[in-house]
């Protein structure tokens, strides 16, 4: 019998964009800042869509530090967790479609992150990209930056240490 | 001392992400700030929980350290965050007001110095630290 043929590359990127989206679409507080992300391969992008609800000092204007941060970390996170299941799936391990908010282990946790304001944060959209320094099976470490107008002059920095999703532990009979 | 109070109560309710994020100035004064984020299914990082987003604490934190700077005896006329760390410590009970508590116990012409600490309602074990530098303007 005839092996079924491979599908085309397109269809695979298309589901897994999907399930990627819809795990990213699924934190509330991602919504509420109007945090987005986009792929290309393996480079994630995070996206700030600027709203006036964003803003911390409305004399300059400046997007609120807090923002800031949390954007970081979100992108941190959404890397991170991207990293550690896209691999899951192409091993056959987990099925695309089982990366749903209800079947994965949970997100990386934050343990402790630290931001650095380089500039003032302007009121129109941002973006960032993560570095996995390193991914253990507990512990994580990832660097990120932010940038509007040029790359090469980011107006925010940030670094942290994360715990990674931890499987379920089978009980041991006794 | 009281109308001081209550403008900075005003001032700091106006801000837009502030007002977005729902805080509340609770106490203000002597380089100490006290600011409470009540419970928002919006502010939730994960659906299957309802533990809020770390996210969210950072920028109350935040907020709560600059508000901690403004009010001190030296009485700068600006700030902004130079860097902030948050460690955390435990995810905050759903449902429940997150209460930040900031001190500057430092401050030099050109930088404050801040710490903060956030509870819920199990106030002896903290959900988040946070130390951070903050810039002084005016003095």
């Amino acid at each position: 019998m005839a092996r079924a043929r491979p599908e085309p590359m397109h269809v695979v990127k298309q589901r897994r964009d999907a399930a990627f989206m819809a795990l990213v679409d699924g934190i509330p507080y991602a919504q509420f800042l109007g945090i987005t992300a986009e792929r290309r391969g393996d480079e994630l992008t995070g996206v700030l869509n600027y709203d006036e609800k964003l803003i911390g000092n409305p004399f300059l204007p400046a997007l609120h530090g807090g923002v800031i941060s949390a954007f970081l970390e979100n992108t941190a996170i959404m890397t991170l967790a991207w990293q550690h299941f896209l691999p899951l799936v192409e091993d056959g391990h987990m099925k695309i479609e089982d990366l749903t908010l209800e079947n994965i282990p949970g997100f990386p946790k934050t343990i402790d992150f630290t931001v650095d304001y380089l500039r003032t944060g302007l009121p129109r959209d941002a973006y960032a990209r993560a570095w996995v320094g390193r991914a253990g099976r507990r512990y994580a470490t990832v660097r990120v930056e932010a940038w509007q107008d040029a790359r090469a002059k980011p107006f925010a920095q940030g670094s942290g240490h994360f715990l990674m999703p931890q499987p379920k532990r089978e009980k041991t009979a006794s | 001392m009281v109308h001081s109070a209550k403008l900075a109560k005003q001032f700091i309710e106006a801000i837009p992400h502030a007002q977005a994020l729902g805080l509340e100035l609770v106490h203000i004064g002597k380089g100490q700030a006290e600011i409470a984020m009540p419970y928002k299914p919006e502010l939730v990082g994960d659906p299957r929980n309802g533990v809020v987003h770390g996210g969210a604490v950072s920028a109350q934190m935040d907020t709560c350290c600059g508000a901690a700077v403004m009010c001190h005896a030296a009485a700068p006329t600006g700030t902004a965050t130079i860097d902030l760390r948050i460690d955390y410590m435990r995810g905050a009970n759903p449902g429940q007001t997150i209460t930040a508590k900031a001190t500057c116990y430092h401050i030099t012409r050109n930088v404050a110095f801040v710490r903060a600490v956030a509870t819920d309602e199990d106030v002896d074990n903290p959900v988040a630290t946070a130390t951070g530098a903050f810039t002084v303007e005016g003095l």
